[in-house]
């Protein structure tokens, strides 16, 4: 964990551009998103309005289908919000851009490009000096723990390595917010418990504010400051928890009360909206 | 084709989603599994990428690899020398005995005639003039078509507009053989050079076009908009993503073209012009000189399994991450 603290400071040198500090507030405002029009319309988020402060690490928890994904899409700018808007730092989002990092489930890096070149590839169209680009490149493989695989493609690298890799890239573009949309689904139960460590590590180093999109009820607790519970059809937010669990965190706080106090919450609203939809569904 | 089947399926690979069902018997390149253990992540670390971190590579070339390179290729060449060695003889056999059983072999010359004739002919400077001739119009009409090809088929792989304003062109123009633009080619272009470069241009623009939309159709859509959420512009979209990941679709339109190519460029060669190895193979009959037609199919064959695998050679660089993605 120190290594990475260190980094941070090497981090603060290149180009003093690093100073999340007091950016990447995020207001969700009144957003409500439909697909179609008409009978056919599908309303995948009802209205929803959310205030994020800067540096927080927020989970938005929910089943499958419950528009969890399509609300982080708009925070991105993938999605245009049929009503309402979002803003970042006090600009409406009109699109996806640089200062809003996205990590996707799975096989989102180039394959074509060496992890070296996934990694510098925002600051390169941004049109960074080489000189730059090196030393960001050598300093986020570095905090991933993959310098030896600067020169490797990703298809050479296994998932955990992958999605870290994904990581580093959005990072490497100094974004104020890291969105992250079900980032470790793909993964085995013991790599997923290990990303989920790094990523913590990361995060306080950075103090960059993070939505992460999940439907593991644990995997939430383990990493947020708060947790949006989304229930499904229509999209909606039914509860919005505080984790007072203490920093850093540690997998074996799992087995405290305190945390089986706050899964057994999680999971009553969750179930109650599932019996909800199920009920709806099967009449 | 199996190249192209092996191109598309190792492309797919990070899109599982859209491997088509043909292209299963194949397996796509799956990243190899995590084997990480929370307790020992330091060592696991340097074992976990499939065994070949980097510099083990390059290592394994110099001998290995050409007894390798032998291993592999040896039963396809065994077996195809043998196979050959049947062609001819079976060749020798029908022409020397001047079979005549519905298909008449009493006018073609057997292997050693033919042979004699390649023989004469390269010794002949007129007959190189022949072949120039012919891989200046290749390259003219095939260059030509690559750009206005490659450009076109981006266009109507990722724009609706484009897809529907030039799609009807493509499906009606597609099937109309070389030699039926021939009359029409000739009234069109001001020279005869012209219009057999116009034929061979057509020929090779079809396949081009073609898989060109396909391969940037298939860009996986998650890429594209990581690329938007880095700050890449359009163009810059369309140079690092789009045109990377349609690149194997694009190789295979290219070598698919350059065969077209070649056999459009026969066609205008029989039809007109002085020069030219279809003038040259059209002119033996004509002459009734039997050994050199055979000779003029030989050479054109070998120039375009020549010119094919010169195109697949210019994209090798280009696709090396596929081959090490094995």
């Amino acid at each position: 964990m120190e290594h990475v603290v260190s980094l941070t400071d090497r981090l603060a040198s290149i180009g003093g551009r690093r100073s999340s500090a007091g950016r990447g507030h995020i207001r969700v405002d009144g957003v409500a998103i439909t697909f179609g029009s008409g009978r056919k319309a599908h309303h995948a988020v009802m209205e929803t309005s959310l205030d994020i402060k800067p540096g927080e690490f927020v989970c938005i928890l929910g089943p499958s289908g419950c528009g969890k994904s399509t609300l982080l899409s708009s925070i991105a700018g993938y999605v245009r919000p049929s009503s309402g808007e979002v803003i970042v730092d006090n600009v409406p989002v009109r699109g996806p851009g640089p200062e809003r990092g996205m990590v996707f489930q799975q096989y989102s890096l180039f394959p074509w490009k060496t992890i070296r070149e996934n990694i510098v590839f925002g600051p390169k169209v941004a049109g960074r000096p080489k000189a730059e680009l090196e030393a960001i490149g050598a300093t986020f493989l570095e905090m991933v723990g993959l310098a030896k695989f600067a020169q490797s493609y990703p298809a050479e690298l296994s998932g955990g390595m992958q999605q870290r890799v994904g990581i580093a890239r959005a990072l490497a573009n100094s974004p104020s917010v890291l969105l992250m949309d079900e980032p470790f689904g793909a993964l085995d139960a013991q790599t997923r418990l290990m990303m989920q460590e790094s990523l913590l590590e990361i995060w306080s180093a950075f103090g960059i504010t993070v939505v992460f999109v999940t439907h593991d009820v644990d995997e939430a607790i383990f990493l947020a400051d708060r947790i949006v519970i989304m229930s499904a059809s229509p999209g909606s937010v039914i509860a919005d928890l505080k984790v007072t669990l203490p920093r850093p965190r540690s997998q074996d706080m799992a087995t405290t009360d305190a945390f089986m106090e706050l899964k057994r919450a999680c999971h009553e609203r969750i179930r109650a909206e599932s019996l909800k939809a199920f009920a709806q569904q099967s009449q | 084709m199996q190249d192209a089947l092996k191109h598309k399926v190792a492309y797919a690979g990070p899109a599982s989603v859209s491997v088509e069902p043909a292209s299963a018997a194949t397996p796509p390149a799956a990243p190899s599994p995590p084997r990480a253990h929370p307790g020992a992540r330091e060592e696991t670390r340097e074992t976990r990428a499939g065994g070949r971190p980097p510099g083990i590579g390059a290592a394994r070339t110099g001998l290995n690899a050409v007894t390798a390179w032998f291993q592999a290729k040896a039963y396809g060449l065994v077996v195809g020398t043998i196979g050959l060695a049947l062609g001819l003889g079976l060749w020798q056999v029908l022409s020397v005995n001047k079979v005549n059983a519905f298909i008449n072999f009493s006018n073609v010359p057997r292997p050693g005639l033919v042979f004699e004739a390649f023989v004469k002919q390269a010794f002949n400077p007129v007959f190189y003039v022949h072949i120039e001739v012919s891989v200046l119009r290749i390259a003219a009409g095939f260059l030509t078509a690559a750009v206005i090809g490659i450009a076109l088929g981006t266009l109507m792989g990722r724009s609706k507009f484009g897809a529907a304003l030039f799609a009807p062109y493509i499906e009606i123009m597609r099937p109309i053989p070389a030699v039926a633009w021939i009359p029409l080619a000739i009234l069109m272009w001001p020279t005869d050079e012209a219009s057999i470069a116009f034929i061979t241009f057509l020929g090779a623009l079809f396949p081009i076009v073609i898989n060109t939309m396909q391969g940037v159709e298939q860009t996986p859509a998650v890429l594209v908009r990581a690329a938007k959420s880095l700050g890449a512009s359009p163009l810059q979209i369309f140079w690092n993503v789009i045109l990377p990941a349609a690149l194997p679709s694009i190789v295979t339109g290219l070598a698919v073209g350059m065969g077209v190519s070649w056999f459009s460029l026969l066609a205008g060669e029989i039809i007109s012009g002085q020069y030219g190895i279809g003038y040259f193979t059209w002119n033996a009959y004509s002459l009734v000189d039997y050994p050199d037609i055979i000779v003029g199919m030989l050479v054109t064959g070998a120039l375009g399994t020549l010119s094919t695998a010169l195109v697949r050679l210019a994209a090798h660089p280009f696709l090396k991450w596929q081959r090490r993605a094995r």
